[in-house]
């Protein structure tokens, strides 16, 4: 069942992000970006994040999309002739695109037995779970009760000083786009 | 088991955003490739969560933020540079081409 749900949500996506870049008018682009999002949200909560996909629909579809949509708006696109490239582009696009889609699937030949087999062992130094804070994700889920305060735990020990840092950066971004949108300080 | 989809999925949509990218000229239809690609990238660490513990998630929020700055930064920069060529098309924005 979970596996029927994921490549349905899946295929909505992929149709989505498809319709999103060949759409001529940026208005619909947008809203079929947001359905990719959305399909998405569903795909993290099928991946045991149901946080993220909460936090995915509220901060993507509602915030940085609306801001997307508010900015085409403003500036009254969408009524030129159309800003897709002539052909030659698309032959480059899907050679680029395939080229990339094959060396992620070719990292498939690269597991921790083909490592070994190769020599390399020595390099790898402990195990992912080492490195990373927790367990299995359902399992840790688990033992702390709900998936908010499993999320929480590492975000506010081992990475405090980057979520720190975080919020100077939002800091920093609003102040740079009130100066750049002004038209004069 | 879904991570070997996931991780297939998350290829698929990011080859997506870069052919978007290659193929559109509307810099802000380039802004949304560019959030596809970081959705992409977000679905394979979410992917991984599952496996590997909850750095994963931490780290997609940490995109969520990065993305979020750089949309409205981003956009604050076309609408400059709207204000100045009365145009977002790529074409029309080539003061440095030889």
């Amino acid at each position: 069942m979970t596996e029927i749900v994921f490549y349905v949500l899946g295929g909505f996506a992929v149709a989505s992000a498809l319709l999103t870049i060949s759409q001529r008018n940026p208005v619909p682009a947008a809203l079929w970006l947001v359905s990719t999002i959305f399909a998405l949200a569903g795909i993290y909560v099928l991946l045991h994040a149901q946080f993220i996909a909460a936090i995915q629909v509220l901060v993507y579809a509602g915030a940085v999309m609306v801001l997307f949509l508010f900015v085409i708006m403003l500036l009254n696109l969408g009524r030129e002739k159309g800003d897709i490239r002539p052909a030659p582009a698309w032959g480059l696009a899907a050679a680029i695109a395939a080229g990339i889609v094959g060396a992620l699937v070719g990292l498939r030949r690269i597991t921790p037995a083909a490592l070994a087999l190769a020599g390399w062992e020595g390099t790898v130094k402990g195990s992912p779970f080492d490195v990373l804070p927790g367990g299995l994700a359902v399992q840790s889920a688990d033992s702390l009760g709900n998936v908010v305060a499993s999320l929480a735990r590492p975000l506010f020990e081992t990475y405090l000083v980057p979520f720190e840092i975080t919020s100077v950066l939002l800091l920093a971004a609003a102040v740079g786009a009130v100066v750049l949108a002004k038209r004069r300080l | 088991m879904l991570l070997g989809p996931a991780l297939l999925l998350s290829a698929i949509l990011f080859c997506i955003g870069v052919a978007g990218v290659v193929i559109r000229r509307n810099a802000i239809v380039l802004f949304m490739c560019i959030e596809l690609m970081l959705n992409a990238v977000n679905l394979s660490f979410v992917a991984l969560a599952t496996v590997h513990g909850f750095g994963g998630q931490v780290m997609v929020f940490f995109v969520m933020t990065v993305a979020a700055a750089e949309a409205a930064v981003g956009l604050a920069i076309m609408l400059a540079i709207f204000r100045h060529i009365r145009s977002v098309d790529l074409k029309n924005i080539n003061l440095l081409q030889g």
